[in-house]
C-alpha cells in the first residue's frame, strides 16, 4: 500500500546488491589509496624538481592524441558504415572491429620490426636509394610519442566506432529529415543533429580508450614514452616506494575521475534524445564511383593497419615457429586463458547486470555514483590493480587461518590468493567498466513501460527483470561478455603477478619472449589469441548484420542485438529513457 | 497483490550467489590440486627470471632428485605478494636477476638466512649475504660493445671514458632507470662519491647518440646499424646474439671491451635466490639451492645462458672462455643495493632518460 502511495516500485535488494558490487570492486582501489598512505618516503619535491613535469606533459599529449585519434577513426567509420552505402561496407563494416582483438603490446613490437632501421621498410629504401647508414636518410622514428599515438590510436578506436555506430543506427529519421527541411546541408544537419544526439556514446567509447590509455605501461614503455605510469613504476620499483608509487596512481585516478566526469556533465544537459525510434531509420544513401571507393578507403585503412598488416606479419614470424609450438603445453596455456576469460567475462556481466538493474529501479544521484565507483578499477594500471588485489584477499585468506587455527587447531592456508580465483577477481574488475557500460547502455533501450506494465501485473522485480529484461537486452549482454572476454585474453600484468604457480595463460606465454623482443617465438601465442579473440569479434559482427537486416534501430545496444521480443508500446507512447545509455565509469 | 519480497531478495542473491560459486569451484579445484602435489615433494618458487632461462636447471633437479618445482614467473610485485601472502605463503625460494630485489627482499624481512658449507664453498662471500639471506647464482659483467668499422681497439677502457666529450654522439645506452644500468650508477656512486658521479653520468648523457631505448641487444645492433659507435650491455648477449641468425650480424660489428682492466675491474652485478622467511619445505629448498650452486648446475648457466657462474673454481668452455679472463670489481654488491633509489634520482636529475 505504501509502495503504492509513494508511486515508486520496489527495489528488493537490487540496490543493496548494486553497493555490495561496488564494495567489492572498490577494495583493491582502496588498497591501493591505503597504500599511498605509507610512502617509504616523500618522493613528490624530488618529482616535481626532475621529472613530475615531463610525466605529466608527456601523459597529457598521449591522452589528446590518442582522443583525437580514435574520435575521428571510429566516427568516421561509423558515420560512412551507417549514413552511406559503398563497395565492400557490409563486409568492413564488422572487419572494423578486428583491431579489438590485437593485443597493444604485440602490436608494438610488431610495427617496431618493420619500421626499424633493419626492418624491411627501411632496407627496402635503403636498397632502392643506395643509402647505407642511419644518419643518410630521415625516417620517422617509431618509438616515439607519435608511434605510441599512432598505435594505441589503431587499436583502440574501436570502443568509439562500436558504440558511435551503434547510435547512429538507433537514431530515427524525422529529426534529421526536420533539419533538413528547415534549410540546413547533409554536413551542418551531422553536426548540429546527428552527432550531438550520438554525443553520449561517443563519450563513453572514447572514455574507454582513454582510462586504457592511461594505464597501458607495455606500448609506453617499449616506445620509452615518459607518463605517468612510467613514472609510478620507477618509484615503485627503482625506489622501492611502493607508497609513493601508490601516490601518483592516486594522481591518475584523478585524471580518470575528471574525463568520466567531463562526458557525465556533458550528457546530463541533454536528456529525452532516445525516443520515438520506431519511425525508423533512413536508408542508406548511395555513393558510386570514386566516392564510394573513397569511403571504402576510408574505412579500410584502420582495418589494414590495426589488424591486416599486424596479423601478417605474425602469421609470417609463426609459421616457422608454428609446428614447434603446437605442444601439449602449449595447449594447456589456451585451456587456462579460454578458462579464465570465460569465467571473469561471465562474472563481469552478472555483476554488470546487478549494478545496471539496481540503477534502473533507483534512479538516483547515488546509484548513478555506485555504478560509475564500481568502474573505477579500469583507470588503475594492471600491476597496481594486482598488489590492490592481493591486499585484500591475502588479509582474508590469513584472518580465515588464523580463525580456525586459534579455533580448531587447523590452518586453512591462503584459499583465494594465489589461485586462479585472484586472476579471474582481478580480470572482473578490470573490465567490469566494460560491461557496465554495455548492459547500461542495453537496458536504456528497454522501455520503461514494459517494467511499469510488469510491475502491474504482479511481478516482482527479480522477475521483470528475468522475465522480460534478460529476453529483451541478451544480445548486450553477448556484446559486453565478449568484449570482456577478449579483454581478459589480452590481459597481462595483473595475471603475471596473481596466477597459481605453473600457470601460463598464452598473453603470459608470448611476454615471456616478447619481452625479450624474441618476436618470432612469441608469435604462435600470440597469434592464438587474436584468433580466439577473433571468434568473439566474428559473433558480434554477425549480431550486427542480424540487426542490420531486421532494420530494426530499436535493437542494438552498444552493438547489436539479437532478434527477440521487441517492447511493446503502445503508438504515441513517449519512450522516456531519460536515464543515459552507457556509463563505463564514475 | 503485495509482492513478496523474499522471492525477490532471493533472486537478486541468486545471480550473485552464482558468481561466487563459480569462483569457487575455481578456487575448491586449484586447492586440491596444490594439497595433492604437496603430499609428494615439491618446492615452490617465485622468479623474477624469465621460465626459458631457468627452467631447464629446474628440470635437471627434478631428475636428479625427483623433487617437484613449481614456480611463478613475474618482474614486478612478487615482492608484495610474498608480503602480504606472509607466513602462509606457499612460495619457498624467491629467484631474481640483479642485486636490488634481492636485497628489497632481505630489506622487507621476507627471507631467513641459510647456513649451508656446500653453498659458501661454491659462492664467494662479495656475492653472498654474510648472513645468508641472498646468495649470487651468476655473475653478468656489464660490458662496453664498441663498433669494429669505427673505433680503434683501446680507444675506450672505462666506464668513466664514456662522458668523455670525444664520444660526443656516439654513445647507445638502454634506459637509465632499468635496473643494470642503476646498479652500475650505483657502483660509480660508491667509488667516486656523488657529485663526480653525477658530473659523470650527465656527461654520458650529453654523449648519447639517442634517447635511451630497447633492450642491451639493441645498442649492439644501433652500432651495426651505424646509429653510434659504443655501447653498454650485459656480457652475455654476446652470445645471444652469435646464436641467432638474425642478429648474427650485430654481434659481428662489435668488439668487446672489459671496462677498467687497469683499476677496479669490470662490474659485475648477479642473479641470485633467497629462501623466504616462511618456507614451508625448507628441506626441499635447501636441496635446490645447493644443486644450483653446485658444479653441474653452474656449468649448465654457462652453457645455456652464457652467463658465468659464481663459483670461480668453474672452468668455462666454449664463447665464454674466448672473451678470456678479466679482472671483476670485487665491490660488496650490498653497498650497489643501497645506492640504487639515489643512483635512479640521480638518472632523474640528469634527465638522463629525457
Amino acid at each position: 500500500m505504501r509502495r503504492l502511495m509513494t508511486g515508486r516500485p520496489g527495489a528488493g535488494a537490487w540496490p543493496l546488491g548494486a553497493v555490495a558490487v561496488a564494495a567489492l570492486c572498490l577494495l583493491p582501489v582502496a588498497a591501493v589509496l591505503w597504500l599511498a598512505l605509507f610512502p617509504a618516503e616523500n618522493i613528490w619535491p624530488h618529482l616535481i624538481a626532475t621529472t613530475l613535469p615531463g610525466y605529466v606533459g608527456n601523459t597529457l599529449i598521449l591522452l589528446a592524441g590518442v582522443g583525437v585519434s580514435t574520435l575521428l577513426t571510429g566516427v568516421t567509420a561509423a558515420r560512412l558504415v551507417t549514413a552511406f552505402d559503398f563497395p565492400l561496407r557490409k563486409l568492413l563494416e564488422w572487419l572494423l572491429l578486428l583491431p579489438l582483438a590485437m593485443p597493444g603490446y604485440v602490436i608494438a613490437y610488431l610495427y617496431t620490426d618493420l619500421l626499424e632501421f633493419a626492418g624491411p621498410v627501411q632496407h627496402a629504401l635503403r636498397a632502392v636509394f643506395g643509402w647505407r647508414l642511419a644518419g643518410d636518410y630521415w625516417f620517422p622514428e617509431v618509438r616515439s610519442m607519435g608511434g605510441a599515438i599512432m598505435l594505441l590510436g589503431v587499436v583502440l578506436y574501436p570502443y568509439v566506432y562500436l558504440l558511435a555506430r551503434a547510435s547512429f543506427l538507433e537514431q530515427s529519421s524525422y529529426l534529421p529529415d526536420v533539419s533538413r527541411l528547415l534549410g540546413r546541408g547533409p554536413v551542418a544537419t551531422f553536426f548540429y543533429v546527428e552527432l550531438p544526439i550520438a554525443r553520449p556514446a561517443i563519450a563513453v567509447g572514447v572514455a574507454l580508450a582513454l582510462m586504457e590509455t592511461l594505464n597501458d605501461f607495455g606500448t609506453v614503455d617499449f616506445f620509452s614514452v615518459q607518463t605517468l605510469t612510467a613514472g609510478l613504476y620507477d618509484v615503485w620499483l627503482n625506489m622501492g616506494n611502493l607508497g609513493g608509487g601508490a601516490q601518483i596512481g592516486a594522481v591518475m585516478l584523478t585524471f580518470a575521475a575528471l574525463l568520466i566526469s567531463l562526458e557525465y556533465i556533458g550528457r546530463r544537459r541533454r536528456r529525452f534524445y532516445q525516443s520515438a525510434t520506431r519511425f525508423g531509420g533512413r536508408p542508406r544513401q548511395r555513393l558510386r564511383g570514386r566516392n564510394g571507393w573513397a569511403a571504402t578507403a576510408v574505412c579500410a585503412a584502420p582495418v589494414l593497419f590495426g589488424f591486416g598488416i599486424p596479423a601478417l606479419l605474425l602469421v609470417s614470424h609463426a609459421l616457422d615457429h608454428l609446428p614447434a609450438a603446437w605442444t601439449p603445453r602449449f595447449r594447456g596455456y589456451a585451456l587456462n586463458s579460454l578458462w579464465v576469460s570465460g569465467t571473469a567475462s561471465v562474472s563481469a556481466v552478472a555483476l554488470a547486470v546487478v549494478v545496471a538493474y539496481a540503477r534502473r529501479l533507483r534512479r538516483t544521484t547515488v546509484m548513478a555514483a555506485i555504478a560509475r565507483a564500481a568502474s573505477l578499477g579500469y583507470a588503475v594500471p594492471g600491476a597496481v590493480l594486482a598488489v590492490g588485489v592481493i591486499v585484500p584477499l591475502a588479509a582474508f585468506d590469513n584472518a580465515v587461518d588464523a580463525f580456525l587455527r586459534a579455533r580448531f587447531g587447523v590452518g586453512s592456508g591462503l584459499i583465494l590468493s594465489g589461485t586462479s580465483f585472484a586472476v579471474i577477481a582481478a580480470c572482473t574488475i578490470r573490465f567490469l567498466a566494460v560491461s557496465i557500460g554495455a548492459v547500461e547502455s542495453s537496458f536504456s533501450k528497454v522501455s520503461d513501460s514494459l517494467d511499469m506494465a510488469a510491475r502491474t501485473l504482479g511481478h516482482g522485480a527479480g522477475r521483470t527483470l528475468r522475465r522480460f529484461h534478460l529476453p529483451l537486452i541478451r544480445g548486450g549482454l553477448l556484446t559486453a561478455a565478449l568484449i570482456v572476454f577478449v579483454d581478459c585474453m589480452k590481459e597481462l600484468p595483473a595475471t603475471l603477478i596473481l596466477r597459481p604457480f605453473n600457470f601460463e595463460t598464452l598473453a603470459t606465454h608470448v611476454y615471456h619472449f616478447a619481452s625479450d623482443e624474441l618476436i618470432e617465438r612469441s608469435a604462435p601465442g600470440a597469434l592464438f589469441i587474436v584468433a580466439a579473440g577473433l571468434i568473439p569479434v566474428i559473433i558480434l559482427s554477425r549480431t550486427i548484420d542480424t540487426a542490420a537486416r531486421l532494420d530494426s534501430p530499436a535493437a542494438p545496444g552498444p552493438g547489436p542485438v539479437a532478434p527477440g521480443p521487441r517492447p511493446v508500446a503502445p503508438p504515441g507512447t513517449v519512450t522516456s529513457t531519460a536515464a543515459p545509455p552507457a556509463a563505463p565509469a564514475p | 497483490m503485495k509482492p513478496k519480497p523474499t522471492l525477490r531478495a532471493i533472486f537478486s542473491a541468486a545471480v550473485l550467489t552464482a558468481t561466487v560459486a563459480t569462483a569457487t569451484t575455481v578456487t575448491v579445484t586449484t586447492v586440491t590440486v596444490t594439497t595433492a602435489a604437496a603430499a609428494e615433494r615439491e618446492v615452490n618458487v617465485y622468479s623474477y627470471r624469465q621460465p626459458f632461462l631457468i627452467e631447464p636447471m629446474f628440470d635437471a633437479f627434478t631428475a636428479a632428485t625427483g623433487i617437484q618445482v613449481n614456480a611463478v614467473y613475474a618482474k614486478t610485485g612478487m615482492l608484495e605478494r610474498l608480503q602480504n601472502e606472509g607466513r602462509n605463503s606457499p612460495a619457498d625460494l624467491v629467484f631474481t636477476v640483479d642485486i636490488g630485489r634481492l636485497s628489497d627482499l632481505q630489506n622487507a624481512g621476507l627471507t631467513q638466512p641459510v647456513v649451508s658449507a656446500a653453498i659458501n664453498r661454491s659462492v664467494p662471500a662479495n656475492m653472498r649475504d654474510p648472513a645468508g639471506h641472498w646468495f649470487g647464482l651468476t655473475a653478468r659483467a656489464r660490458i662496453l660493445v664498441t663498433s669494429k668499422a669505427r673505433v680503434r681497439r683501446g680507444e675506450i677502457t672505462s666506464y668513466e671514458d664514456l662522458a668523455d666529450p670525444k664520444w660526443r654522439g656516439r654513445v647507445c645506452t638502454r634506459s637509465g632507470k632499468h635496473p643494470y644500468n642503476i646498479a652500475l650508477i650505483a657502483s660509480l656512486m660508491h667509488r667516486h662519491g656523488d657529485a663526480q658521479a653525477q658530473a659523470w653520468l650527465a656527461g654520458v648523457k650529453a654523449n648519447l647518440a639517442r634517447k635511451p631505448q630497447g633492450n642491451d641487444r639493441a645498442q649492439a645492433r644501433a652500432i651495426a646499424e651505424g646509429v653510434c659507435d659504443v655501447g653498454v650491455i650485459n656480457h652475455y648477449y654476446l652470445h645471444k646474439m652469435a646464436a641467432d641468425d638474425k642478429q648474427k650480424a650485430w654481434f659481428e660489428a662489435v668488439d668487446v671491451v672489459f671496462p677498467n682492466q687497469a683499476g677496479r675491474g669490470t662490474h659485475m652485478n648477479i642473479s641470485g635466490m633467497a629462501m623466504t622467511r616462511h618456507a614451508p619445505h625448507r628441506d626441499a629448498a635447501l636441496a635446490l639451492m645447493e644443486f644450483l650452486a653446485g658444479d653441474r648446475a653452474q656449468r649448465m648457466y654457462a652453457e645455456v645462458n652464457g652467463e658465468y657462474p659464481v663459483n670461480p673454481r668453474i672452468r668455462v668452455g666454449g664463447y665464454l672462455q674466448s672473451l678470456g679472463d678479466f679482472k671483476r670489481d670485487g665491490l660488496d654488491l650490498s653497498a650497489v643495493a643501497a645506492n640504487r633509489g639515489a643512483a635512479s634520482k640521480m638518472a632523474d636529475r640528469v634527465g638522463y632518460n629525457d
